[in-house]
């Protein structure tokens, strides 16, 4: 170990860490939403090289019912690692590290609840570590936040998570694994970027008073990225259903013309009523292609000035 | 990303209220809507002046009520919703119902039924039995105790009510019950289109379940597929024509005999190219 | 769209139904498989790992290669343990804890196919006969259940293994003249002599179809997997649940899974997807 540790230089002078980051870097960081089918909410975080899975259940009945809290939710957040997520094989049995994990994360996550709006019932939240490679709850607890939010739970504010550690002496944000146990300190938070509170604050190893202010200045902004960055995911994920249905709107508008002539050979051909009756409606739906193809048109460059267009149109539909 | 960009200010009261987020945008947990003395609806919450959404949803904003729907959530009983529920467990008075909600409903033989229950000549297994499928009225809710059901027509209310009580062949599906609204449509415009093209029954419970019964195989598919894209798409805006124009084309390629061989399958396939 | 753990009648009375119409509530055909898809290498912290998806089904499965001594009665054998863990991540009706019986039967079902088609080269696991192996560990997580999570997991087994690779070794005598093992850097393939795969079947009624889905598991009366080595060899059999077969049933299932398991097994280039994202919707 004494060996690794001189041949490894974690950080240089000019403040340039093991794996070319700055001081201030985070890790590359992206989410996917919704990933899971049978969980009522859940993430994916991939973060470095953590791969994180968090699903949200409930709010449900709660058994045994002794801990039902008569005016609130209660929250269960259980982390948990994979065998394969670490270098060497983990035993398949929780330990005391996942538990303490476990129960932190709950109770961080509280304060971003309305756990009174569903007294008596249990919001499930289970977090599987795939991969693990440093700051695992940070990213944990970041992927829970937009699991519940997925689920459509109420909540305060989302809650964002990063670490920042002591390497020689310099402040630094985001350990990986080598950082981690190499470094001199782990001091890994929580926090409601909105709401400007902290919900989790652990540290461990050696920090000056100083360095651990620098390191709160530090996180604070970390943790606003990496909100801007959950933003992003949730709105991504709504605006990908909104560019496919885009998509279709053009794509039945190119085809409009070729349609509508064989509609009218159709009609020629068949003379019952039932035919004049599809002639109708194709002459409905004709207008009705009319109005999207214009829509069409206008679409690719301004979206949002075509969704007020659409709108309007219901609008006057309506009327 | 509809980021904020222009601060509108709302021409209602006395002051000036801006507006932060634009009417039908998207908005996450935590996000400030607007600032300033507007009536609040649900999914949305107070910090000071602020008014900041609870959830992923669009905003609606009329006037100077503020609030969200929500995109996803589990649904909260209300007193007089119609719900569907399935029978979960029977006792001799008593029947437990899943409403799709973290509260379970329940139904005494006392209150909820139309015709007086004797103990001891009637089984509540031959009213209702586990597994079985209900429509029904919730008669109480508190959120203390578990809400109260009823299929008693005289709680159903004046007016064409909808028929209570057990329901008997078709399909049962679960979608999001803030998306009930959106399958409903606007003076239940959506559900009329569906019907019309599909021919089928339907109940809808504001608990986001939907059952429906079709002639066929086929056309309870097409009903399958319309909500499934009403659930997946219920953000977006001119649902109502999109859904109409693909039940017309579904249709039509059921009909037409030249394709009416054409398993399911191919249909889908051939939709989508 | 979510599912609930209680089927009702409804939902029962309506697949039944079709199935006795010949029909699936998919759309699929009894005897066809949805959509199989196998990730080798998402997990780079273990030997080898593959995420095996049938459908909405989800899988995860890990290897990890650890030095330590064979069983007393078999000096000349690497050993290879197989878990199944139903985390409470894939479905409201798993709970978190010691394996349940259902994941125990679902990982001895995996653990049979590979052991007994001798998938994995003994020789190759074994460093110093009688005194240090390989032991395998091969562990599968179920991330989503959306049925058939016996063919699941044993392909999410299968996609580790053949991803797996061991770490080289040297054999150097220390001072004391005891042999001492050296793990080195540099890995080489396991080597994989058989590749089963396997095939299950839910009797629902009088319907035998493959590939149950959640709702069909959630009715079935009796449930098949049997397992096949590409040489066409059926290396293992599972029935469970209470229900019974017809011996000609059996035979039919027999004809069925050498069928589909071939399939499969021709498919495996284009199943086996490294590029694959493993958690974007399917588009079918």
């Amino acid at each position: 170990m004494a060996k690794n540790k001189e041949e490894t230089v974690l950080i240089t002078k000019d403040g340039i860490r093991h794996d070319g980051r700055k001081r201030e870097d985070l890790r590359e960081i992206s989410f996917e939403v919704g990933v899971l089918d049978r969980a009522d909410g859940s993430c994916l975080i991939e973060w470095g090289r953590n791969k994180i899975l968090a699903a949200v259940y409930g709010p449900r009945e709660l058994h045994p019912k002794h801990m039902q809290m008569p005016s609130q939710a209660y929250i269960r957040c259980e982390y948990r690692m994979a065998t394969f997520s670490v270098p060497d094989r983990k035993r398949p049995a929780p330990n005391r590290r996942e538990k303490e994990i476990s129960k932190l994360l709950g109770e961080a996550l509280d304060p971003a609840l309305f756990t009174y709006l569903y007294p008596r019932s249990v919001i499930d939240v289970f977090i599987e570590v795939l991969q693990a490679d440093g700051g695992t709850r940070c990213a944990a607890i970041t992927a829970a936040s937009l699991a519940l939010a997925d689920a459509g739970i109420p909540m305060r504010d989302l809650v964002s998570g990063v670490a920042a550690g002591n390497l020689s002496g310099k402040v630094v944000l985001d350990l990986d694994d080598i950082e981690d146990k190499e470094g001199e300190g782990d001091l890994p938070i929580a926090y409601l970027p909105n709401l400007e509170k902290v919900v989790l604050l652990q540290s461990d190893g050696i920090f000056t008073p100083d360095q651990y202010k620098e390191a709160l200045d530090m996180l604070v902004p970390a943790c606003k990225k990496v909100y801007q960055l959950q933003r992003k995911a949730i709105t991504d994920k709504y605006s990908q259903i909104n560019d496919a249905v885009q998509k279709d709107i053009d794509a039945e508008a190119k085809a409009k013309p070729a349609k509508d002539k064989k509609k009218a050979d159709e009609s020629k051909a068949k003379d019952d009523k039932k035919d004049k009756k599809k002639a109708d409606d194709g002459k409905k739906s004709k207008a009705d292609k009319e109005d999207k193809k214009k829509k069409g048109l206008k679409k690719p460059s301004k979206k949002k000035d075509d969704k007020k267009q659409a709108s309007k149109e219901k609008e006057a539909k309506k009327d | 990303m509809n980021k904020i960009t222009i601060i509108n200010y709302s021409m209602y009261g006395e002051k000036k209220m801006p507006i932060l987020i634009q009417d039908r945008s998207m908005v996450t947990p935590g996000e400030v809507i607007a600032e300033g003395d507007f009536s609040i609806g649900s999914h949305v919450y107070r910090r000071e002046k602020k008014i900041v959404s609870q959830v992923i949803g669009l905003v609606t904003i009329k006037e100077n009520f503020v609030s969200v729907v929500p995109l996803k959530g589990k649904y909260l009983p209300r007193v007089g919703d119609l719900v569907i529920g399935k029978v979960t467990d029977v006792s001799l008075s008593t029947w437990i119902v899943d409403i799709a909600s973290p509260y379970h409903g329940v139904m005494r033989t006392s209150i909820s039924l139309a015709r007086r229950f004797d103990p001891i000549k009637d089984q509540t297994r031959k009213i209702f039995d586990v597994g079985e499928v209900i429509v029904a009225k919730v008669f109480s809710f508190d959120r203390t105790r578990d809400p109260m059901l009823t299929v008693r027509p005289d709680n159903r209310g004046g007016g064409n009510s909808p028929y209570l009580g057990k329901l008997v062949g078709g399909r049962v599906i679960d979608v999001s019950p803030s998306k009930i609204p959106r399958l409903i449509g606007r003076r239940g415009s959506m559900i009329s289109t569906i019907k019309h093209f599909t021919n089928c029954k339907m109940i809808v419970g504001q608990n986001g379940r939907v059952w429906f019964k079709g002639n066929n195989f086929e056309d309870e598919l097409l009903v399958l597929r319309a909500i499934e894209k009403i659930d997946r798409e219920a953000h977006t805006t001119g649902l109502t024509d999109r859904i109409k124009e693909f039940l017309e084309e579904a249709k039509k390629q059921m009909t037409s005999p030249s394709k009416e061989k054409k398993s399911d399958k191919e249909k889908r396939s051939e939709k989508k190219s | 769209m979510t599912k609930k753990g209680l089927i009702s009648v409804v939902e029962r009375e309506h697949i039944l139904s079709l199935l006795n119409h010949g029909k699936r509530t998919d759309g699929r055909s009894f005897n066809e498989f949805r959509k199989i898809q196998i990730i080798p290498g998402y997990v780079q912290k273990a030997e080898g790992s593959a995420i095996a998806k049938i459908g909405k089904s989800k899988v995860i499965a890990g290897v990890k290669a650890q030095m330590g001594a064979p069983f007393p009665d078999t000096p000349n054998k690497g050993v290879i343990t197989t878990t199944v863990e139903l985390v409470p991540v894939a479905a409201p009706e798993f709970e978190s804890g010691p394996p349940r019986e259902y994941a125990i039967e679902l990982a001895r079902v995996a653990d049979r196919a590979i052991r007994e088609s001798e998938a994995v080269s003994n020789e190759d696991l074994v460093i110093i006969p009688s005194k240090s192996v390989w032991i395998l560990f091969i562990d599968i997580y179920v991330l989503d259940h959306d049925g058939n999570l016996y063919d699941a997991c044993e392909l999410a087994a299968l996609g580790a293994l053949l991803n797996t690779q061991i770490p080289d070794v040297k054999i150097v005598t220390n001072e004391k003249g005891e042999e001492v093992v050296e793990v080195l850097e540099t890995t080489h393939p396991l080597v994989m002599k058989h590749t089963p795969i396997s095939c299950t079947f839910s009797k629902i009624g009088d319907n035998i179809i493959v590939d149950p889905n959640y709702d069909e598991e959630s009715i079935q009366d009796t449930r098949l997997t049997l397992a096949f080595t590409e040489e066409n060899k059926i290396c293992s059999t599972q029935k469970g649940e209470s229900g019974s077969f017809s011996v000609e049933e059996i035979k039919k299932c027999i004809d069925i899974a050498a069928e589909r398991t071939k399939d499969i097994r021709s498919q495996l280039d284009k199943i086996v997807d490294p590029q694959g994202y493993p958690w974007s919707e399917e588009s079918s």
